[in-house]
């Protein structure tokens, strides 16, 4: 396949500040937690910016996501706005689900953002459920359903791919391939070489690729999604990465050699970006760290919008355990 | 008219489709073959391939597939065809189904009805026999039914498919085959009421599913050898539970029995004792009674899946010697 870098020096500046601002996010989150403000397990995204922005760059609004307990880099890329997502993270009132959900039940509807969830793999039937009403009744629209590595050896994995496919659903499964489910190297996990030639099995396109290249996964999905809007049919795109941190926030990542980590952080998506942008003359210095300051302003912003928000009230424990 | 539960199941549905063109129905050999249980017969040819679907053997993404369409508004009914096979696609159901309204703080609904059938009695043994509607009843957000009879389970099924909640519906094989009187016009009924099915002054018998026909036969036997009145209490809907009807039959009556084919320990019919002396500990002049199925799997031989199903006569014969007629 060969593909051109259709991209304008606008878009790749905003590819650039919507993998910053997730990366900044996630760290500032981080600090929350430290203070006490932001509580439970809490999976970062970091080091996996690329798919996300890659991925839902070439979506429309419309379109929708499915995401798992490592949710918020697919928030922010889809367009979340940030001070609902804090104030969630804080239990406030203005958060997205009102401080019922916190971090891996954050939904987004108006965004096409359908859901985050806590059981690993159990995403993917939802999102054949989405694609399913989509196939039926919204023909216009597709759907994307993000999970790990860890989700791809789960029968719901195998159930969802296996269904969209026998029905011709329009669905892009995005692997996130981060290498270790918690702490259990994904090579011990499967007895083949690429997570990608799953596909074959469910007669749907696969395509392994490096995750950690924002360009490449537009390009790859760009054509990925067009396929799937003309034929209606689901494909897997399984994307090579490394979550810089642990799986959630007390793992102390003893499991990974500090070779394979400096490997992987040598090729952090952010930088390789940042080197790229500068070597076409769309980056200076200057302008990495006026984004920075930009970015670290709003989500100052969001931190404040967030802290002012109330807590909720007691009695919410016993609202919404039935819709009206 | 008169017609079968199952045929009361297939008119529900076919009312409901016409009603909302969204609506759509999925499940294992539920379309062209009408479900194995003949519930869903003719739909297929009414409504067509797209919307009577034969899924593959895939509990968790049928029910997952139900969640995602309605989460969008899109209505859909999941047949999952034994009870025992909902065990395969628990985390859909219990994880995600139920809690989805909760955990995202009212903004996302699932309007799902989720019909299966459960209980033994037709030699199926133990993996296709269970009654497990006691797990469900535990789960906050979601939505219990167990009709007895065609007119309910045609009204109940209605209300199950216009309600924005999860709805387990849960049938039964023994009943498929029974028949009652239905108007030709349409009619619903209200979830989370319990209906008197015979009133009685001297005992306050609550049940459900097929249950309630034996408790009616017992009721005759009863009253004809010993002039004992038995008030049964169909309870229609086990979650959210009825309590009203329950605790104003025991005040009448002053005695207790709940009877469920499920097993004794961790059966329903714990709860309601507990929701009947926590409330009415001062109108019983008896402790209650639990007519419970027995404490072991579902067998094979005949002589012992006889043994396991209450019949009439022994459901009047321990209401006999408990009450001490």
């Amino acid at each position: 396949m060969k593909y051109r870098n259709i991209l304008s020096i606008e878009e790749k500046l905003v590819l650039y500040r919507t993998m910053k601002k997730i990366r900044l996010f996630e760290r500032t989150v981080h600090q929350l937690i430290l203070q006490n403000l932001a509580f439970g397990s809490i999976h970062f995204y970091t080091g996996e910016e690329a798919i996300a922005a890659g991925v839902c760059f070439c979506l429309e609004k419309k379109d929708y996501i499915m995401s798992n307990h490592r949710c918020h880099g697919h928030i922010i890329a889809k367009g979340g706005d940030i001070g609902r997502m804090l104030a969630e993270l804080m239990a406030r009132e203005d958060g997205y689900c009102r401080g019922k959900g916190g971090t891996m039940h954050m939904v987004v509807p108006e965004i096409g953002m359908m859901g985050a969830n806590g059981i690993v793999g159990s995403g993917l039937p939802i999102a054949v459920g989405l694609g399913y009403a989509c196939k039926n009744f919204k023909k216009d629209r597709i759907v994307v359903a993000f999970f790990g590595d860890g989700a791809a050896n789960t029968g719901a994995f195998h159930e969802s791919l296996n269904l969209a496919s026998a029905w011709g659903l329009p669905i892009l499964f995005v692997c996130e391939n981060n290498q270790y489910a918690i702490s259990t190297d994904i090579s011990k996990t499967i007895n083949i070489k690429n997570l990608s030639q799953r596909a074959k099995a469910y007669g749907i396109p696969g395509l392994s690729i490096d995750g950690n290249n924002v360009i490449d996964i537009i390009n790859h999905t760009m054509q990925l999604v067009a396929h799937i809007r003309a034929k209606s049919i689901p494909a897997l795109l399984v994307c090579e990465t490394y979550r810089q941190m642990g799986h959630s926030i007390n793992d102390p990542r003893t499991y990974r050699s500090k070779s394979e980590e400096d490997f992987w952080y040598s090729r952090d998506p952010i930088a390789k970006f940042e080197n790229i942008l500068i070597k076409e003359s769309i980056l200076t210095e200057a302008l990495i760290s006026e984004t920075s300051e930009e970015l670290t302003n709003e989500i100052d912003r969001a931190v404040a919008f967030a802290s002012n928000s109330k807590k909720i009230d007691v009695s919410e424990l016993y609202n919404d355990i039935y819709a009206d | 008219m008169i017609i079968t539960y199952a045929e009361a199941i297939s008119a529900a549905i076919k009312e409901e489709m016409k009603r909302d063109k969204y609506l759509t129905l999925i499940g294992e050999d539920v379309g062209r073959y009408g479900g194995v249980f003949k519930a869903t017969k003719g739909l297929f040819e009414e409504f067509g391939p797209e919307r009577i679907r034969d899924t593959p053997i895939s509990e968790t993404a049928i029910i997952g597939t139900a969640i995602g369409s309605a989460m969008l508004g899109y209505r859909v009914i999941a047949e999952i065809m034994y009870i025992d096979f909902l065990m395969v696609a628990m985390d859909q159901l219990i994880n995600q189904a139920a809690k989805l309204h909760y955990m995202t703080g009212g903004r996302v609904n699932v309007p799902i009805v989720i019909r299966t059938q459960e209980g033994a009695g037709i030699r199926n043994a133990a993996q296709h026999s269970q009654c497990l509607e006691a797990w469900f009843a535990h789960i906050p957000g979601l939505k219990v039914i167990i009709p007895s009879n065609p007119y309910d389970a045609k009204g109940l099924l209605k209300t199950a498919v216009r309600d924005n909640n999860p709805v387990l519906f849960i049938e039964h094989k023994k009943l498929y085959s029974t028949k009652c009187e239905v108007p030709a016009e349409e009619y619903t009924i209200d979830i989370g009421k319990a209906d008197i099915k015979l009133t009685g002054q001297h005992l306050t018998l609550i049940c459900y599913s097929y249950m309630v026909l034996i408790a009616l036969e017992a009721a005759k036997i009863l009253k004809k050898k010993y002039n004992f009145e038995v008030e049964v209490v169909d309870l229609m809907t086990i979650s959210p539970l009825d309590k009203e009807t329950i605790i104003k039959s025991v005040k009448k009556t002053n005695k207790a029995a709940i009877l469920h084919e499920a097993p004794l320990q961790g059966g329903f019919a714990g709860e309601i004792a507990a929701i009947i002396q926590d409330s009415a500990f001062d109108y019983l002049d008896y402790p209650i009674l639990r007519l419970c199925g027995p404490d072991t799997p579902v067998p094979y031989a005949p002589e012992l899946e006889d043994f396991y199903v209450y019949t009439p006569e022994k459901v009047a014969e321990r209401i006999i010697d408990y009450f001490r007629l």
